[in-house]
């Protein structure tokens, strides 16, 4: 890019109604949709951004902790928006997690959309006012980013790309591998909302009920479970392959056995007649707000009773142990009482038909 | 949940299972061997490794896991059949998604989405149609399976499409009867069955009369069973009962749903757009006389074995396949030599390792032998 001529005219008019190859051409209209739609939703925090590179003081990240955390993730969600969100909030939301389940604290993020040409200018500008307010619910600016602009039927409507840095403050040290026998097994409210309501709004089933995505930044909620007691030996966020393979996940790498009990799960009414209906199980849908969290057992009251004083915990709860039986393995006991292996999942959840 | 958590109350459960226990001890083992007692149904199969069942068994008691899953015991050259009709470039193939994995001779139906046919999921065959009004420059073909149980919504399916006229529909038709397969089973030497659970949603089409000869010529008890835990551990009661008693009955649990004669409506339809095939072939036991289910001459241009040339192969299943076994209840899941090696549901070699209700997928979901090894 060259050097800017703001007197000559005006920036970020953005001429048309959809995208076209222009916008990612590298010339003015690209320079207009960056301006117009992006700057216009995310703010320009300093003459920075005509730089090639965000740029931080190193001091901010330094009294924050010790280390850095960088993460990125991919969004391709169908539709793109859905109710309790939409692709840009997830985007958001979804690296944040990944930044917070580690202890971090959220403060960069940069995103990379790729536009299918001819997507509409204004689910553009939806998309990206709804990544602003996730922005600042979460408290992390979005300081850079890329755009391209592929042929029609190249790519499906719009794909985002979120890579963020935080700082782990001294002293939080969580990991997967620290699940120790006798620790308590907690998530933070029902699960499974967001993959029903990711099938629902598809409107494959033809399914009339209301459900809404829980998709949430959880960057407060992990720094208050952090904070309100030793003895948090791990936070994860529960998202594709939902708490089964989480679950699976923290008994492999710990080499522990956990046992989970189903009758204790919390699963919204209309989930569970969902996945009745369509033969899925819960505990394999994706979340993009729920998190495990494995804790001592003398953290597990505080922690349970400072995720239920969050508003997005108030429906917390303990629902397994980790155990020295079976190391490796997940265990569920129905509620039926009797007991099976809970897998990671296979492939995709593909319903019954009988 | 109303009408659900009622059907899975821990205490009534134990309740049932100490007058299994009761009933296995006044049994006894007289045959040296355990009772056992096959579930038709795929669906029976997985509430019992969905609810832990066979473990809260007592020792004298034996689950033998039979060959109702419809999307199990397709044969491979049936799938080539779907992927060749899939691959035509006019054809839009809709299929229930269990099918999408089950393995071909070449490839599955989600590969050759993967290579550019036009495969989608859909959840009843009236949504196939829907599509075929939506596309009328489309050939839509419905990939028709199941039992009685999805044979009623295929043959609405096609009278419907006659009555609106359109010509754009046709049903690959892979629809099994199970009451053939339940007499070939009894009539294997190797069986060592003591008594049935019969399937529900299949009675519920067409009751409870056609499984007569079980209690009459074989003298089996049978038990028409619901699919909720409480449902299934209720029926095995039943059987051990009649066992008990020396009675050998066709018994209705699932009253709620099925009644004696079934649904008539569902089989005036069955019976006007269907046939009976001479023969059908089935993953994992071979060719079954009378099994399988035709479109009748007079629907013929729904019928998407008439409309396309489909390469009609018979593949033999992989010869280490010990699938015909299992179904028969000669041997456990976990004894086949390619259990959880060789066979996983990732890459399924048998036919009961493919869809959630075989009993060898669900074993390794839920059972957990040989589990570790494959991971």
């Amino acid at each position: 890019m060259t050097s800017m001529h703001r007197d000559r005219r005006s920036w970020g008019r953005v001429e048309g109604t959809t995208v076209t190859l222009a916008h990612g051409a590298g010339g003015r209209a690209m320079r207009d949709l960056i301006e117009g739609v992006f700057l216009a939703a995310f703010g320009s925090p300093s003459r920075q951004i005509l730089e090639d590179q965000a740029r931080a003081d190193l001091s901010e990240f330094t009294a924050g902790g010790d280390r850095l955390a960088f993460t990125t993730d991919s969004f391709v969600v169908d539709p793109l928006f859905f109710p309790g969100g939409d692709i840009g909030r997830l985007a958001v939301c979804g690296t944040i997690n990944d930044l917070a389940v580690g202890g971090a604290t959220p403060l960069y993020l940069s995103c990379a959309f790729i536009l299918e040409e001819g997507l509409d200018l204004d689910v553009l500008r939806r998309v990206a006012a709804s990544m602003a307010v996730a922005a600042v619910e979460s408290g992390v600016r979005i300081v850079t980013g890329d755009t391209k602009v592929v042929n029609r039927g190249a790519c499906d409507k719009l794909f985002i790309t979120t890579s963020g840095v935080g700082v782990i403050p001294r002293g939080v040290d969580l990991g997967i591998a620290k699940a120790q026998p006798g620790d308590v097994v907690l998530v933070n409210g029902f699960l499974g909302d967001h993959g029903a309501a990711i099938l629902e709004a598809r409107g494959e089933m033809a399914l009339q009920s209301p459900i809404v995505s829980d998709c949430a930044p959880l960057h407060d909620l992990c720094r208050q479970i952090i904070g309100a007691a030793p003895g948090v030996r791990c936070l994860r966020d529960a998202t594709r392959g939902g708490a089964a393979t989480v679950l699976n996940e923290i008994a492999e790498a710990s080499l522990v056995g956990i046992q989970v009990e189903e009758r204790r799960i919390p699963v919204l009414e209309e989930v569970r007649g969902f996945c009745e209906i369509l033969g899925l199980d819960p505990m394999y849908l994706a979340n993009e707000g729920k998190l495990i969290v494995v804790a001592s057992p003398e953290a597990a009251e505080p922690v349970l009773a400072t995720m239920r004083a969050h508003p997005l915990g108030t429906r917390a709860a303990e629902i397994g142990r980790i155990t020295e039986q079976e190391p490796g393995r997940v265990i569920i006991q129905s509620v039926m009482g009797g007991r099976r292996i809970l897998d990671m999942m296979v492939g995709d959840q593909l319903p019954r038909i009988c | 949940m109303k009408y659900v958590d009622e059907f899975r109350d821990g205490r009534k459960a134990a309740g049932l299972i100490a007058r299994i226990e009761h009933l296995v001890a006044r049994i006894g083992r007289a045959a040296g061997r355990p009772i056992a007692i096959m579930e038709v149904c795929g669906g029976h199969t997985h509430s019992i490794f969905r609810y832990g069942i066979e473990g809260m068994l007592p020792a004298g008691i034996e689950l033998i896991h039979g060959p109702g899953c419809p999307v199990c015991v397709l044969p491979m050259g049936r799938i080539d059949d779907c992927v060749a009709i899939a691959e035509q470039p006019q054809v839009i193939f809709t299929t229930f998604g269990d099918a999408m994995r089950v393995p071909g001779s070449r490839k599955n139906l989600l590969q050759a989405r993967a290579d550019g046919a036009d495969i989608r999921m859909v959840y009843s065959p009236m949504d196939a149609l829907a599509l075929a009004r939506k596309h009328p420059d489309r050939d839509v073909v419905f990939f028709g399976l199941g039992f009685e149980t999805t044979m009623p919504s295929t043959a609405f399916t096609i009278l419907q499409a006659e009555s609106e006229g359109v010509a754009n529909f046709s049903v690959f038709c892979n629809h099994i009867t199970i009451v053939p397969t339940i007499k070939a089973i009894l009539d294997s030497p190797d069986v060592q069955l003591d008594g049935f659970l019969g399937p529900g949603h299949v009675s519920m089409v067409i009751g409870t009369s056609p499984y007569e000869f079980i209690a009459r010529h074989y003298g089996k008890p049978l038990v028409v069973a619901g699919f909720e835990p409480l449902d299934i551990l209720q029926s095995i009661w039943m059987v051990l009962k009649q066992i008990s008693d020396s009675r050998a009955e066709v018994e209705n649990q699932y009253a709620r749903v099925v009644t004696t004669g079934g649904n008539s409506a569902a089989l005036r339809a069955i019976t006007r757009v269907y046939e009976i095939r001479p023969f059908f072939e089935w993953r994992g036991l071979g060719s079954v006389d009378h099994s399988g289910i035709r479109i009748r001459d007079c629907y013929a241009r729904f019928d998407a074995e008439r409309r396309y040339a489909v390469p009609g192969v018979s593949i033999a299943d992989p010869s280490a396949c010990q699938c015909g076994e299992v179904l028969i209840g000669a041997i456990k899941p976990y004894q086949c030599k390619l259990f959880g090696t060789a066979c996983t549901p990732e890459r399924p070699l048998g036919a009961l390792m493919v869809a959630s209700e075989g009993a060898c997928a669900a074993h390794y979901q839920y059972g957990g032998a040989g589990k570790v090894s494959a991971a």
